[in-house]
Parts: C-alpha cells; sequence; structure tokens
C-alpha cells in the first residue's frame, strides 16, 4: 500500500487538473473537439487513477460504488427523458427546437435556444453514463481480486 | 507515413512477442499512433476518443484483467497455420475491397456530397453549434447517439450481472 511518495503526490497533483480538463472538454465541446463520450472516459481515467495509486478502498470511500452503479442508468434516462420532454412540448421526440419554447420553427432565436439546452442536457447525460459505466467495470475487475493490497 | 510503419513495426511487436504485460503496454502505444494518424486525418473528436478509450480504459482494464490471470501466453496448441490463411486471406480481400474506394478527399464522392454537405451549410443558422461533429452527434443524429449511450448503459449492466458479487450478509 505504501507506494512511491512521488507517484502519489504527482497523483495528487495531477487528478484534479484531468477532472478539470474533462470538465473542459465536456462543456467546451460544442466549440471545440470532445462531448460527453470523451468527458466521461477521462473523469472516469482521473477516479481509476486515484484507485491505483491510492488503493481501491480509498477510490471507494470517494466514489462509492452505489454511486457509480446508479450513474449507469441515470445518463440513459436523462437522454430519454429530454426526449420525453420535447414530446411533451409538442415536437417529435429529441426534437431540440421546441425544448423551451411550444411550437417553434427551424432556425427562429428561440428553437437554437432549445437547441443549445439540448444538446447541452443530452451530452450530461452521455457523460453520467460513460463515466459510470467505465467505473462500474473497473470496480467490477480491480474488485475481484485482492482487494486491499 | 512514419506512422503507419510504427504501427507495423508495432504489431509485429505484439505477434512476436509471449510476455502479456509487453502486450497490454503495446497495444496502448498502438491506439496512441491511431489517435496520431486521425489527428493527421483531420479527425479530432476521434482521435480524442481513440486516445482516451483505446490508450486510457482499455489499457487500465486490460491490466485489471491480467492482474487475475497469468502473466505470459500460453504455448499455442494448434498449428498456426489455418489463423494465419483466415487472417491473410481477410487482409487481402479487405485490400482488394479498397481500389473500388475513391481517391482520398475527393469532393465528388457520396460522403462529401449529400447530407454531410447539407449540415455544414445549415448547422450555424439552424443549431448555432460551431463544432459541426457535435451538432450531427447530440442533434441532428441525436436518436442515434441515444442508441449508442443505451450500448454502453447494456454494457455496464452486462458486466455488473456478470462480475458483482452478490452478497447476502
Amino acid at each position: 500500500m505504501r507506494l512511491d511518495v512521488i507517484l502519489r503526490v504527482a497523483a495528487k497533483l495531477f487528478i484534479p487538473f484531468i477532472i478539470m480538463f474533462g470538465l473542459y472538454v465536456q462543456l467546451h465541446g460544442d466549440f471545440g473537439p470532445g462531448g460527453g463520450f470523451q468527458a466521461g472516459v477521462i473523469i472516469a481515467a482521473a477516479i481509476i487513477l486515484y484507485a491505483i495509486i491510492f488503493g481501491m478502498n480509498a477510490a471507494l470511500r470517494a466514489v462509492p460504488k452505489w454511486s457509480v452503479e446508479l450513474m449507469v442508468p441515470l445518463g440513459v434516462l436523462i437522454y430519454a427523458g429530454v426526449g420525453v420532454w420535447s414530446m411533451i412540448m409538442g415536437g417529435e421526440y429529441l426534437n431540440y427546437n421546441v425544448l423551451l419554447h411550444a411550437g417553434e420553427k427551424i432556425g427562429t432565436y428561440d428553437a437554437i435556444h432549445g437547441q443549445h439546452w439540448g444538446v447541452f442536457l443530452v451530452e450530461i447525460g452521455v457523460l453520467v453514463t460513460v463515466t459510470g459505466t467505465m467505473l462500474t467495470i473497473f470496480y467490477s475487475f480491480a474488485g475481484r481480486g485482492r482487494p486491499d493490497d | 507515413m512514419v506512422l503507419l510503419t510504427l504501427l507495423a513495426l508495432i504489431t509485429l511487436g505484439i505477434i512476436q512477442t509471449r510476455n502479456l504485460f509487453a502486450v497490454v503496454v503495446l497495444s496502448g502505444a498502438y491506439s496512441f499512433l491511431m489517435a496520431s494518424v486521425m489527428i493527421v486525418l483531420d479527425a479530432v473528436d476521434v482521435a480524442m476518443t481513440e486516445a482516451s478509450v483505446g490508450a486510457g480504459i482499455s489499457t487500465v482494464l486490460v491490466l485489471g484483467a491480467l492482474y487475475l490471470t497469468k502473466m505470459y501466453e500460453a504455448p499455442p496448441r494448434f498449428s498456426p497455420a489455418i489463423p494465419l490463411i483466415v487472417s491473410v486471406g481477410t487482409g487481402a480481400m479487405l485490400i482488394y475491397g479498397t481500389y473500388d474506394l475513391p481517391p482520398f478527399g475527393v469532393a465528388a464522392q457520396p460522403v462529401n456530397t449529400h447530407v454531410g454537405a447539407e449540415y455544414i451549410a445549415n448547422n450555424m443558422a439552424e443549431t448555432d453549434i460551431p463544432n459541426v461533429v457535435t451538432a450531427v452527434l447530440a442533434s441532428y443524429r441525436g436518436f442515434d447517439t441515444l442508441g449508442e449511450v443505451t450500448v454502453i448503459f447494456t454494457a455496464g449492466i452486462g458486466v455488473m450481472l456478470l462480475l458483482k458479487r452478490w452478497s447476502t450478509s
């Protein structure tokens, strides 16, 4: 468990920046490369790095198993919920034009507002599911061997 | 060209070595090279996915699996002749198939003339999202991306069902 101090200090330095970069990739996906998939994997990678350096138990204290298992269906629910919301607003499934202002036609100011929100929420859904799934798979694999060496 | 040569070298290295740890590390290097190839082809989004999923997560997962098994590959029990014939045959057919592809980057090929051009032309007016890849993924093809998320969800549930230890205590 007592690993190299350099590794531990370097990981402690890096992990906040990795998570920050993940959020940047997520929220800046409209303008630059990236989006929910990439950001989800980057954030999961930060937590996996934490688990590798500080041990599974520390990682499970920081990000408990039930929370990542909750995240797996939650993201799909957010995504599909956006679709249902646009149906409630009177459009087709996942038609973001009407998301905030019912009955908007393509290209109007209000429709673009809806598009921005739709894409934003949907990407959040992708992020949540991808992070949850990656961590679930990692926890299932890593938790099988010696859990706390 | 340099990148593709390195890719070929790494593949040969993966075939040669029997140490599975080295194979995992070489696969990670392969993924990073592949990401560089994607950047050369101007597909930055794909490069990012390849670097994070291919080189990052799958390396960690395979290492995690390796931790539970032995470090060295068992010597093959069957003659490698049949797998060799199958893979060489498939490769030959794929290379034969590339002769029918349009030349790289030609503007008149189908990829660049149908909906793709339409998305690029109307994207800013309709969604106001500068990154057209994000606009296509999340808005124009939102339903397809929902399917992708469902695939990941299914993978997570599947792994959970197979590997989770359901404790009754």
